[in-house]
């Protein structure tokens, strides 16, 4: 008797501690939550804020405009740094997935002299950081009359992306069974048919991480984007808004507001879609070797 | 066309002194080894790309690496503003030289290819096995070479813009080139061996600056990382605890730092934290609190850093980490309450060792990541308050941020060049080490 009634008044406790934990835990999370969501709602409300500057920004504006958007297309550049954005992206995401996918199938499927050398050539290219070599780039690319030019940025980029790229689509290719491409060989398939009619369609996962990290990648760029491109019509988004809010007056802030919502919009919602694939590309970087 | 043939077998000496003679001939000139081993196509061929070489690229390939030994001797000369004499180029000489020293490389390469197959063929010979007609050898050689026509897009992207770029950067280091005196056209670069490496340690100027920015540095990539680290664990353990509902939903809310475009975030946050007309000083005066410098004081701009880092880090680690506590054997939880096990207790023992081993490969190539986080540093304080102690630096400039001013803004290549060396060095470190590591840990499994 003595110990049923004591398990009761135990349970009891800990279902009220139990509650009491759930509402710290509850509090917590909608207090971070608030802390992850301003930010965003203050420049959605900022980009619709009458006025130019941050301090004529209020939370609670007496009525929104959608004016900012309309100078973005009028008066600024903007319409001609996305799209140079998105062709710059679009290149490289193509040329860096090609190059990649190619050079990792070379890597997992053949034994041929130099392979090992270089693949530990690949390993220490990712350690090197990227700009080391931002002098010689840009020498290359002026003597190729490349500088401020979008095919000179797409170049570098690609040629970037092989030494880690490659490495991860490799690493994935050799978990892939050899069976089908045995069978595929007696019946007298090419390595080229192999190549696109097996090993293709089982890595789609690996494609689609290499693709859209491609893809962001000069998004989010700076350094390389104002190493090479130089006049106003050729920009990409970032150096545009950058210098947005970086000049001394920084009287345009609802107008830079009003760009960074354009921009964020497409990328966040390319990412919550495939923020699996995401995910998994990063562990397998991790695990590589 | 030649036919395949078969040689008979001949003495053991004959052998020896036939392969020495097909060996030798090749070393003479490419080709001839060949064309002794009776693959006359092949041979022809052969011989007609060394004499190409010969004819066509010998005096450029000299040219270049003279000018790679010496960086020019010619000054350029002006006579009243005007330029009478161009004078040479350093730099366009170095990146010139480095070109044709690689196209040596190759056709050294080739050369020794070349010199090993005459010696395989007559191997082959001697066996007794038919030897490949000229037909033969290039289906043969499609076969074989697959691979490395797949790799030549690759190679040679590769080859221009990374090794290129990077041995230049690497031999900067042993030059002067450096503003204000030794920028070309106008000067002359020379060679100056381990000078700006130790003027780098020994130079006051340099040297405070560099011990200054190393130890920001590193306290950052230490707080960046664990920040980011155990804030993600943090809400990944909230959110997994078995009665909290709308699990999704918060995981969506919290993804969001990390799909946002990390740029336009940091931008934002720039406004954010402005001294003067930001948001965040305007509502600290509502509770009567004093306008923070945040940006101007140098300690106050590694706080909101750290701070902006940890918003936008934390969102990997928590979705990471979800996934690594779902796929936790309940069991091993129950067994460890009915052991008496403490909440604490079960989350030290079992929880954060499998996470940890989970993540630990990851941990550490963030950290590797946080030591060059160029984007965060340059957007959110452009490395700045200025520090009157520091060369070029600012207080809150890292290694890569400094490097990005010396080269850019400042045109002090060299030592920006020599710190790029150091900066390897240490991440080459933590990558061998991770990579050794990964090793262990798959061998580990692998036992279980």
């Amino acid at each position: 008797m003595k110990t049923i009634s004591g398990n009761h008044k135990v349970s009891i406790r800990q279902s009220w501690r139990e509650n009491v934990l759930l509402t710290v835990i509850y509090m917590i999370l909608a207090g971070t939550a608030i802390v992850v969501l301003y930010p965003v709602v203050w420049v959605i409300l900022g980009s619709m804020n009458p006025g130019d500057t941050i301090s004529s920004t209020t939370y609670l504006p007496e009525r929104l405009t959608l004016s900012h958007y309309v100078s973005l297309f009028e008066e600024k550049d903007y319409l001609i740094w996305y799209k140079n954005t998105l062709f710059i992206a679009f290149m490289n995401m193509i040329i860096s997935t090609v190059l990649v996918v190619t050079a990792a199938y070379a890597f997992s499927r053949f034994r041929f002299p130099g392979r090992k050398q270089g693949l530990m050539v690949m390993l220490v290219l990712q350690m090197f950081p990227s700009f080391m070599g931002m002098i010689a780039i840009y020498i290359l690319l002026l003597q190729m009359n490349l500088l401020d030019n979008h095919w000179g940025l797409i170049l570098v980029y690609a040629g970037g992306s092989i030494p880690f790229g490659a490495w991860l689509v490799k690493g994935y290719f050799d978990g892939l069974p050899r069976s089908l491409e045995e069978a595929a060989k007696i019946d007298g398939a090419s390595h080229t048919s192999i190549f696109f009619r097996i090993m293709i369609p089982l890595s789609v996962p690996m494609l689609t991480f290499i693709a859209v990290s491609n893809f962001i990648g000069p998004w989010m760029d700076f350094i390389f984007a104002r190493l090479v491109l130089r006049s106003n019509d050729n920009k990409t988004l970032a150096v545009g808004l950058f210098e947005m809010v970086t000049g001394r007056a920084n009287n345009e802030f609802t107008t830079f507001a009003a760009g960074a919502v354009l921009v964020a919009i497409p990328i966040t919602i390319l990412f919550l879609f495939l923020q699996k694939y995401i995910i998994e590309g990063l562990k397998a970087g991790a695990n590589k070797g | 066309m030649e036919s395949p043939m078969t040689i008979h077998p001949a003495s053991r000496e004959q052998r020896s002194m036939k392969t020495i003679v097909s060996v030798a001939l090749s070393v003479i000139f490419m080709g001839l080894g060949q064309l002794y081993n009776r693959q006359i196509v092949k041979g022809l061929m052969l011989a007609l790309i060394e004499a190409y070489v010969l004819i066509f690229w010998s005096k450029p390939i000299m040219n270049g690496i003279w000018g790679l030994v010496t960086l020019g001797e010619q000054v350029q000369i002006r006579q009243r503003g005007r330029i009478v004499e161009q004078g040479d180029h350093s730099i366009f000489m170095m990146v010139e030289g480095i070109i044709y020293l690689l196209a040596l490389l190759v056709i050294i390469c080739f050369y020794i290819f070349n010199i090993g197959d005459a010696y395989k063929v007559r191997k082959r010979m001697e066996e007794g096995i038919s030897v490949r007609s000229a037909r033969q050898s290039v289906k043969y050689a499609w076969e074989k070479g697959y691979a490395y026509f797949l790799l030549t897009p690759a190679i040679v992207f590769t080859l221009f813009l990374t090794i290129l770029p990077l041995l230049f950067g690497v031999l900067i280091a042993f030059t002067n080139y450096s503003g204000p005196n030794y920028l070309p056209p106008k000067h002359l670069v020379d060679w100056v061996g381990f000078k700006t490496f130790s003027n780098l340690f020994n130079l006051r100027a340099w040297s405070h600056t560099f011990y200054g920015v190393v130890g920001w540095t590193l306290l950052w990539a230490v707080l960046a990382t664990v920040t980011t680290y155990f804030t993600g664990l943090f809400y990944a353990l909230m959110i997994n605890v078995k009665r909290i509902r709308f699990k999704r939903f918060w995981r969506t809310v919290y993804i969001l730092p990390w799909a946002i475009p990390a740029f336009v975030t940091i931008l934002i946050f720039r406004n954010f934290f402005n001294a003067q007309f930001g948001p965040l000083n305007e509502y600290l005066s509502l509770f009567g609190i004093a306008a923070i410098p945040w940006l101007s004081d140098p300690f106050w701009a590694k706080a909101s850093l750290v701070f902006v880092n940890t918003w936008l880090g934390f969102p990997f680690w928590m979705a990471l980490m979800s996934g690594v506590l779902t796929s936790i054997d309940k069991d091993m939880y129950e067994a460890a309450e009915v052991d008496g096990a403490s909440p604490w207790q079960r989350f030290r023992t079992i929880t954060f060792p499998l996470v940890l081993f989970a993540t630990a490969p990851l941990l550490i190539m963030s950290f590797a990541g946080n030591l060059n986080n160029f984007n965060i540093i340059y957007l959110f304080t452009e490395g700045g308050p200025v520090n009157i102690d520091y060369s070029y630096a600012g207080s809150t400039d890292i290694l890569i941020s400094w490097i990005f001013k010396l080269t850019l803004q400042q045109n002090q290549f060299n030592t920006a060049s020599v710190i790029s060396i150091l900066i390897f060095i240490i991440i080459a470190i933590f990558s061998i080490w991770n990579f050794r590591q990964t090793r262990a840990f798959k061998e580990e499994e692998m036992i279980q």
